[in-house]
């Protein structure tokens, strides 16, 4: 069995199961950053209602599976779970879930920020946020608008 | 030659579609055909300086030729995570 777990999901992120799987008497530590909805306002003073994620699955999955082969590169990590959700996701709701097993608790620290600056930077997944007028809007970040 | 253009996020939106085959001329580059499309889908024309490209699930840059049956993503800011 591989002792990576990579997957993008149209489904609720499941957090419990990502634990038991990278738990391992390897590891000393075991590090769980969740990506979640927070509560926001726009320009025009609407409430954000959810945020919806689009991938293009095909580039993304082998791009999240490179990221964590880069991640073994620079981190001694037991195992590891990268998941990150596609469709609607509510308030509070994980968008992204990284669990990073290591001998070491700052290594799988450091491995969870690596792999998430790592999605952030070029993954190809879109975040589009649902106003309560029923707007959208696409998140660009670094775009002059 | 035939190539495969895939939309995503904004550009889909504006364009009212996930995907659509461009018909180019031999021996043309990814500039080529955003090119063509800024005729064919003027409402992408002001979104198209702002993208990345991305050959057969690969990015690569704007002049990179192109062959028949090439899949050709247009790839806006990502926002994962």
């Amino acid at each position: 069995m591989s002792d990576d777990w990579i997957d993008i999901l149209p489904t609720a992120l499941p957090t419990s199961q990502a634990i038991d799987f990278v738990s391992d008497s390897r590891a000393g530590g075991i590090a769980l950053f969740l990506g979640t909805t927070r509560s926001e306002k726009n320009a025009q003073g609407h409430d954000l209602r959810s945020l919806e994620y689009e991938a293009y699955l095909e580039m993304a999955l082998p791009q999240l599976q490179t990221r964590a082969q880069a991640a073994r590169s620079q981190c001694p990590i037991v195992k590891q779970v990268i998941l990150h959700r596609t469709g609607r996701v509510e308030f509070s709701q994980p968008s992204v879930l990284i669990a990073v097993a290591s001998p070491h608790r700052h290594e799988a620290f450091a491995a969870c920020r690596f792999i998430i600056d790592a999605i952030k930077a070029d993954v190809a997944i879109w975040k589009k946020e649902i106003w309560s007028d029923g707007s959208g809007t696409w998140v660009q970040p670094n775009v002059a608008t | 030659m035939l190539i495969n253009v895939r939309l995503f996020a904004l550009l889909k939106d504006r364009a009212g579609a996930d995907h659509f085959s461009l018909d180019l001329p031999e021996k043309s580059t990814i500039a080529h055909a955003i090119e063509q499309l800024r005729h064919r889908l003027p409402a992408l024309a002001d979104h198209l300086n702002h993208i990345a490209f991305a050959l057969n699930r690969s990015y690569t840059q704007s002049n990179t030729p192109l062959q028949d049956g090439d899949e050709l993503a247009l790839i806006p800011p990502v926002s994962g995570g």
